[in-house]
């Protein structure tokens, strides 16, 4: 299957180098929906303080994109600028010689260390991305069904489920919008999200990584055992309803809670009239210090077989700048920028979420570092047990201990 | 009539084969020998022999999903050698009756869905079947079965089967186009004969007719199987690269794909990608082999 890709891909690149001279920059990225955001508002801002280059941005969609762009790297067909997933998936990539070393780069000062932990090599020597945005997790509800309702934004666990009886029994709107049928949300919206109040945020996420705590500890196994609770309030037949279903449902003003993340803002602002505000994850009982998940997202890269390192480099730098920041945070809303400029952020909702880095203990997804380089992948393998057991097909204890044994099975701390 | 070496010949098969050769035959070679590397985590290959193949036979993850893997294939065969070709060979020889009004008609709708897109099949399905939106559940309500709509597509009991079904729905059109055309390639001699003889229409379906098609439903079946076993749009399109609802969906070809693209934060091995296709290869030369070596010699004896 590689030879003819070689021919083709020589070939292209020998036709696309025709076209490539000094001043010119592609970006390869999985955000397809922020085209019309880099080429009307991003790109301009950039040209006018750096006339000469110009910029191209040709995503490829999500689920691609990673595959896509190791082939387009493999054959040196990729674009000048990479945009980098966090933590494994482009520590790979700079293993493998991909992605420019950015260690020196001016930019990189206006990020707090713990900004650039995610594109750096495990020893924190060296930084192959330069630190885009995050994304912080939480819920949404439909302010017109808690009004009707009566009902007070849920603090903790026990508040939480109080709200989602009420809404159940007047039976006007669906309590839940969440699906199980994509599987990825179970973990990356709900086992992520409000597991951090669980196992106390970095520390749990630590302990794992250094081996001192297990996924069958009582932290982790309860928070499967809430995801199990959770069923009763999700539409009926939630085991075939997907993202775009449940994003369909609470848009539609049909569902009162929306378990999610901050970058769902600027869908609902899009797609729908729907009035809601944010709360964070309940925490388990009052008083408790609360923890939200304040996943590092989204980073950018230079191809290290780039012809024009120089302007990628001019790039990347005022990607670090407050102008940039300024206008990341504030149009592509709910994904905030990383760097350490004071920002003022426009969005109520938004500005909700961001708020909380401020009353709660940041923490990243529990196993964006480290856990999810072996094999078996344990991304791929929370999202399945993270789905069956909100089907109830799963007890939370074998859910945990499925996950510690393929932990155990390559990670020498976890056995 | 002994003929000497034909230049003629070589001229008008060169350019297919050069084709074949650099776009198919090749990259098989390639595929072949990129299955005995292994890379390390610096992105270094080396040649590890056998390596993949232990990995994926004997260790207890790798093993237990190649070898669901391969049940889930062999039952999505199943499901389309039990529904589709039954039903593609009766549509067929409703088709071939020598009465039929509209037959074209007909013959264009059952044919049509083959044309669209997986994609388009996969999302419309998935539409009609939706527990939110679908209308599955009002029209079984309209024959009071109500109670019988579940979510099918999301149950790990059920998910597999409608999978199958959808795609037996799409491409029903293949088999009766081939079987149809084997049909009414049978001589009417025969069949007038047989009519004067007195024999019953069930009598000549069965004792002329199905014989005499017999080579073609070893086609079909031929290539159903090396369909099969090469499926992976319909599912990726509808489960996505984990296949689920626990992995209760997934086939060889969705495997293949999880190992050697990778998927979402399961990073990508060529190498071993490489192994899961050789061991598909050689499940579909198998397959083929056994069908060239014993089945279709005995069916030739059939043929007019």
């Amino acid at each position: 299957m590689r030879t003819p890709f070689h021919l083709t891909a020589t070939a292209l690149a020998l036709v696309c180098s025709g076209f490539a001279h000094a001043g010119n920059l592609t970006i390869e990225s999985w955000r397809v929906d922020d085209k019309p955001l880099w080429e009307d508002v991003l790109l301009p801002a950039f040209y006018k303080s750096n006339p000469g280059i110009t910029v191209k941005f040709l995503p490829t969609s999500p689920p691609e994109y990673d595959s896509a762009l190791n082939t387009r790297l493999t054959a040196g067909t990729a674009g000048d600028l990479i945009t980098c997933r966090p933590f494994d998936v482009s520590l790979d990539l700079a293993k493998k010689g991909y992605l420019e070393k950015l260690n020196g780069i001016p930019g990189l000062k206006n990020f707090p260390e713990s900004a650039q932990v995610a594109w750096q090599s495990d020893d924190g020597k060296s930084t192959h991305c330069m630190p885009m945005a995050s994304v912080i997790h939480g819920f949404f509800y439909n302010k017109k069904i808690f009004a009707d309702l009566g009902l007070a934004v849920p603090v903790t666990e026990a508040d939480f489920f109080t709200v989602l009886d009420k809404i159940k029994a007047a039976g006007k709107a669906t309590p839940l919008a969440l699906g199980t049928a994509d599987q990825w949300e179970t973990n990356q919206i709900v086992f992520t999200g409000i597991g951090p109040n669980h196992w106390k945020g970095e520390e749990g996420r630590k302990g794992l990584i250094s081996g001192k705590q297990k996924f069958t500890d009582p932290a982790f196994v309860s928070t499967w055992e809430t995801m199990a609770k959770w069923a009763p309030y999700l539409s009926k037949g939630y085991q075939a309803q997907t993202y775009g279903d449940s994003q369909n449902l609470f848009g539609a003003g049909r569902a009162a809670i929306y378990p999610t993340g901050s970058w769902d803002i600027s869908y609902f602002e899009q797609n729908s009239k729907v009035d809601f505000g944010a709360f964070k994850p309940p925490v388990q009982k009052a008083g408790d210090a609360c923890y939200i998940s304040d996943h590092t997202d989204i980073g950018m890269g230079i191809n290290s077989k780039s012809k024009n390192k120089a302007d990628a480099q001019t790039f990347l730098n005022w990607l670090a700048s407050k102008e940039f920041a300024d206008l990341y945070t504030n149009k592509a809303t709910g994904f905030f920028s990383l760097s350490s400029h004071a920002i003022e952020v426009k969005n109520p909702v938004a500005k909700e979420m961001i708020s909380w880095r401020g009353q709660c203990k940041s923490t990243i997804r529990l196993n964006a570092q480290i856990m999810n380089r072996g094999t078996p992948s344990m991304e791929n393998e929370l999202w399945n047990v993270s789905s069956q057991v909100m089907n109830l097909k799963m007890a939370p204890k074998d859910a945990a201990q499925q996950i510690q044994a393929g932990f155990a099975k390559w990670y020498a701390p976890a056995k | 009539m002994k003929q000497g070496f034909s230049w003629r010949v070589l001229v008008f098969i060169t350019p297919a084969l050069l084709v074949y050769a650099v776009f198919s035959a090749l990259p098989l070679l390639d595929t072949l020998r990129l299955g005995l590397y292994s890379t390390d985590e610096n992105g270094l290959r080396s040649f590890s022999g056998l390596a993949n193949y232990a990995t994926i036979l004997h260790d207890p993850q790798w093993s237990a999903s190649f070898w669901n893997a391969m049940l889930n294939n062999l039952k999505f065969f199943g499901i389309h050698m039990l529904v589709q070709n039954p039903i593609g060979l009766l549509l067929a020889a409703l088709l071939s009756l020598r009465k039929v009004r509209f037959a074209t008609f007909y013959r264009t709708v059952f044919f049509l869905p083959t044309l669209l897109s997986v994609v388009i099949v996969g999302f419309v399905w998935q539409l009609i079947l939706s527990p939110l939106w679908g209308v599955s559940e009002r029209l079984l309500g309209w024959v009071g079965l109500e109670s019988w709509f579940a979510p099918w597509l999301g149950l790990e009991s059920s998910a597999l089967t409608t999978l199958s079904l959808m795609s037996v729905w799409q491409f029903v059109g293949m088999p009766m186009m081939l079987i149809y055309a084997a049909m009414i390639a049978i001589p009417e001699d025969v069949i007038e004969a047989a009519v004067v003889e007195g024999a019953s229409p069930w009598r000549i379906f069965y004792e002329i007719r199905l014989p005499l098609i017999l080579p073609t439903l070893g086609l079909v079946t031929i290539l159903t199987f090396v369909a099969n076993f090469n499926a992976f749009d319909l599912i990726y399109t509808v489960k996505g690269g984990l296949a689920g609802p626990n992995y209760s969906t997934d086939i060889l070809g969705t495997l293949f794909y999880r190992t050697f693209f990778g998927y979402q934060s399961q990073v990508a091995s060529p190498t071993m990608g490489a192994a899961v296709a050789t061991l598909m290869f050689l499940v579909i030369l198998l397959g083929v082999g056994f069908y060239f070596l014993l089945v279709q010699r005995r069916l030739q004896r059939f043929a007019l």
